[in-house]
């Protein structure tokens, strides 16, 4: 898929080509630079795969191939408000499933996709580890445990709700100022 | 050359004097500051502040707490600790209130409103408002204790027994309990002494496959001429199992002094812990301990005078499912993709970069420093002959009680599940129990009473794996799990091995028509065969257990499948497409509309007689209409195959 890197990203692409050089040339870094690139940028896009390959003289292809290879390394910039919906054992036998389906029918997408306006990404994850919760969702940083459809409705609603209030306020500052 | 004069040095008695000289500063230092807490008479708050608890909400307590002290002007301390075990009752907190009389006690969800509501009538007034209790943490005439609770009292805790009762980001409080004093002894002794008491316990490796921990040191030993590393493997990838995590969150340390103890029995001066990268807590909590390590002098150069060097440090894996196996783990810490390799040559006398490795599952490290400090033969006192000590379960799933339970080996499932977890909620029946994740297997009732050990639980068919334990009841169906375990090896399988990489493949999309209803004459034969081939014909223990999942569902559950292909019917009624909701008429009250409230996708309409009817076109089987149903009406039920549901036509002005 191809992704389109905004202003932001090729600023942080050029930071991270200069922090680069002061890793030490071998393969073994190799996973450990991607966590630190994907720390800074959140994903992975192509110009950095060959950034990568160029810096340690290894093949794209092979970079390409350990970073694909591990759950870790997106290819697609996450949203926002990026929702994580735990599918392990625990929640899966709770309907962890059933979750998922809401928030991809709420929000138009599938899992692995981003809203078109970058605000939602959803993804699924293997555990997050709060089995004792299930089924668990996470959106954003905040773990939302014993999930129901109906509470799928009420985070997303209160995500446009605040981002309507942030607005609002906006526009009253502005106002004022005029 | 080396290892003989650390050896000859260690048996110096001028040199044990300085180990003893150091270790006493440091041990005698942790006990005036834990004397000093305890001398403090202050009311102190424990909180568990680990993943799992903090995603129940245990950060707002805190905040709440501290809110409430400082407004109401009460002097209290509070202090963070790791996780307790007790999932079911997070956020918790245990206060310890000296003045009002009381002893400690330990309060389940505690949210925030509770949290205010605690300090102000039992931190102020005295009250301690029993009906919010679940137990006190010490016997004693006025409350009932905690420990009259099987889930606690049935417990040996070995591994375990310090969590949530220190602070995990504090060295101080590790020693001042005993900690890092096996590693001091050690260091007294030659290294051969640590390995004959390992060897001596019996300890098997725990994370799954239950090799002799001590005859994996020994291999090790002999590679005179390599240099040594050793690695703690918290690669934690079993979708259901988090104790490795909640081990290194609430007591990094234990960990750390056994993989210190591995090394210096082995002669190593480097060790490594192996961190998924999506426990960040955990990360954090390890780095730490190992820098908190570092500054006391207890790891790094010339440990406590000892000349023994041991350097550590956290490599962040991943997420790879695959890589918990030895040889994965190693090629993925060189930079590759983490595809297992032929043994032997074994990682004890090839492994990462060329040098003899050795590597260990958490639990089985933190198992080190208790059967140093306690002897060999104490340890063997617990389990049984064939697998000593205890093992740790994340039980979940269908319980009263889930958590992280830590048993002797050889207790009974029934026990475990019945006893201690608290049986399965809503007065339902238990139907299996799945153990060891995606390469463990489902047991049905007749095993309730099979000990749990390494041994019994492969003859079984399933197998210790991680120790994660899903608890099923009868709404469970066992297509659909064995379907969902292989949908995970299938997109965890590296693709090395044929089998593995398609049969898994093929098994999955037999299991996928089962569940829609389009099973054929002879699937059964063909997932056995498949199954069986896979297991021969994989190079790691991913393929070899694989089809485990199948194999035991199918030969426990058969008639399921069964029923699966032949009527189409989902027994369990769970599979979405065979089967379906419907509103009882006759249950229904007219002009309740909750279940039109919460339906996501408006498939509840109103009949000519101002009750509910679902559009099945519509419905998407999510159950949530059936949950809200009110409990005194409680009109809505499953059924399968999806045609007995009977009709109930829309009425023809609603859709204008």
């Amino acid at each position: 898929m191809d992704v389109i890197l905004t202003s932001e990203d090729k600023v942080i692409i050029e930071k991270l080509g200069s922090r680069l050089t002061q890793c030490e040339k071998v393969k073994t870094n190799l996973i450990p630079i991607l966590q630190m690139i994907q720390e800074e940028l959140k994903y992975l896009p192509p110009e950095v795969i060959k950034m990568v390959a160029k810096y340690l003289e290894i093949p794209g292809s092979e970079v390409y191939g350990v970073a694909t290879f591990y759950n870790q390394f997106k290819f697609n910039p996450p949203g926002k408000n990026p929702i994580k919906v735990c599918l392990g054992t625990a929640c899966h036998v709770r309907a962890g499933d059933i979750i998922l389906e809401n928030f991809e029918r709420k929000l138009g997408i599938s899992e692995g996709q981003t809203t078109e306006d970058r605000e939602f990404s959803i993804e699924r994850v293997a555990c997050v580890g709060c089995c004792a919760l299930a089924p668990v969702a996470i959106m954003g940083d905040t773990v939302h445990g014993h999930m129901a459809p109906s509470k799928v409705e009420g985070l997303i609603l209160r995500v446009q709700v605040e981002h309507e209030k942030a607005e609002r306020e906006r526009q009253k500052i502005e106002s004022d100022r005029q | 050359m080396k290892k003989q004069k650390e050896k000859g040095k260690k048996l110096n008695p001028i040199d044990n004097k300085i180990i003893d000289e150091k270790f006493g500063a440091i041990f005698a230092e942790a006990q005036r500051r834990k004397k000093e807490r305890q001398n403090n008479s202050i009311p102190k708050i424990h909180i568990g502040l680990s993943t799992c608890g903090i995603a129940a909400g245990a950060m707002e307590t805190k905040t709440a707490f501290e809110e409430t002290l400082s407004q109401r002007g009460i002097e209290a301390q509070i202090h963070c600790v790791g996780c307790i075990g007790h999932c079911y009752a997070e956020p918790w907190v245990i206060i310890e209130n000296s003045e009002s009389g009381f002893p400690p006690i330990f309060y389940p969800q505690v949210t925030a409103g509770k949290a205010k509501m605690l300090t102000k009538l039992y931190l102020e007034e005295g009250d301690p408002r029993l009906e919010h209790i679940l137990g006190a943490m010490e016997e004693n005439e006025m409350i009932p204790s905690v420990w009259e609770f099987s889930r606690f009292s049935k417990e040996k805790r070995i591994v375990m027994d310090l969590c949530g009762k220190i602070d995990p980001d504090d060295i101080n409080e590790y020693i001042a309990e005993d900690g890092y004093s096996s590693w001091a002894k050690a260091l007294k002794s030659p290294p051969d002494e640590v390995l004959k008491q390992v060897l001596g316990s019996g300890l098997r490796g725990r994370g799954g496959a239950g090799f002799l921990t001590g005859k994996k040191w020994e291999l090790a030993l002999k590679q005179t001429h390599l240099e040594k590393i050793v690695i703690c493997n918290a690669d934690e990838g079993d979708p259901g199992a988090y104790m490795d995590r909640t081990i290194l969150e609430s007591n990094p340390h234990q960990v750390l002094e056994g993989l210190a103890l591995c090394a210096y029995a082995i002669g190593a001066h480097k060790a490594l812990f192996y961190v998924r990268a999506e426990y960040p807590l955990a990360v954090k909590t390890i780095q730490n301990a190992i820098s908190q390590a570092m500054e006391s002098g207890i790891i790094g150069k010339d440990i406590l005078g000892s000349g023994f060097d041991l350097e550590m440090d956290v490599f962040q894996g991943s997420g790879a499912f695959v890589c918990g196996e030895e040889t994965a783990l190693i090629l993925s810490m060189e930079g590759s993709r983490g595809m297992p390799y032929h043994r032997p040559p074994y990682p004890a006398e090839r492994g990462f970069q060329g040098l003899s490795t050795v590597i260990n599952n958490v639990k089985t490290l933190a198992a080190v420093p208790p059967i140093l400090k306690n002897g060999a033969s104490w340890y063997r006192q617990t389990g049984t002959p064939e697998s000593p000590g205890t093992a740790i379960f994340s039980v979940v799933g269908n319980v009263t009680h889930p958590g992280l339970v830590e048993i002797p080996m050889g207790v009974t499932l029934r026990t475990l599940i019945f006893d201690i977890c608290g049986g399965i909620p809503d007065k339902k029946k238990f139907k299996a129990a799945q153990i060891g994740g995606p390469s463990g297997g489902c047991l049905p009732e007749e095993f309730l009473d099979t000990p749990i050990d390494f041994d019994s639980l492969i003859e079984a068919g399933a197998m210790m794996g991680s120790g994660g334990m899903v608890v099923l009841d009868e709404d469970t169906c066992m297509v659909d799990v064995a379907k969902y375990f292989l949908d995970f090896t299938q997109k965890e399988s590296c693709g090395k091995c044929t089998f593995c990489r398609i049969g898994t493949w093929h098994l999955l999309s037999i299991l996928q028509r089962l569940t829609i209803g389009e099973g054929q004459e002879g699937d059964i034969e063909k997932l056995e065969q498949l199954s069986h081939d896979i297991k021969n014909g994989s190079l790691c223990g991913l393929g070899k257990t694989a089809p485990n999942p199948v194999l035991t569902s199918l030969k426990y559950f058969r008639e399921e499948y069964e029923a699966h292909i032949k009527e189409g019917c989902c027994p369990a009624a769970s599979c979405r497409a065979l089967s379906a909701y419907y509103i009882d008429l006759d249950k229904c009250a007219r002009g309740c509309d909750a279940c039109v409230g919460c339906c996501p996708v408006d498939a509840v309409f109103t009949t000519s007689n101002r009750k509910k009817g679902i559009d099945q076109q519509l419905c998407v089987k999510c159950g949530e209409c059936k949950v809200h149903c009110p409990p005194d009406y409680n009109a809505i039920f499953r059924i399968s195959p999806a045609h007995l549901a009977p009709i109930i036509e829309r009425p023809k002005e609603e859709n204008q």
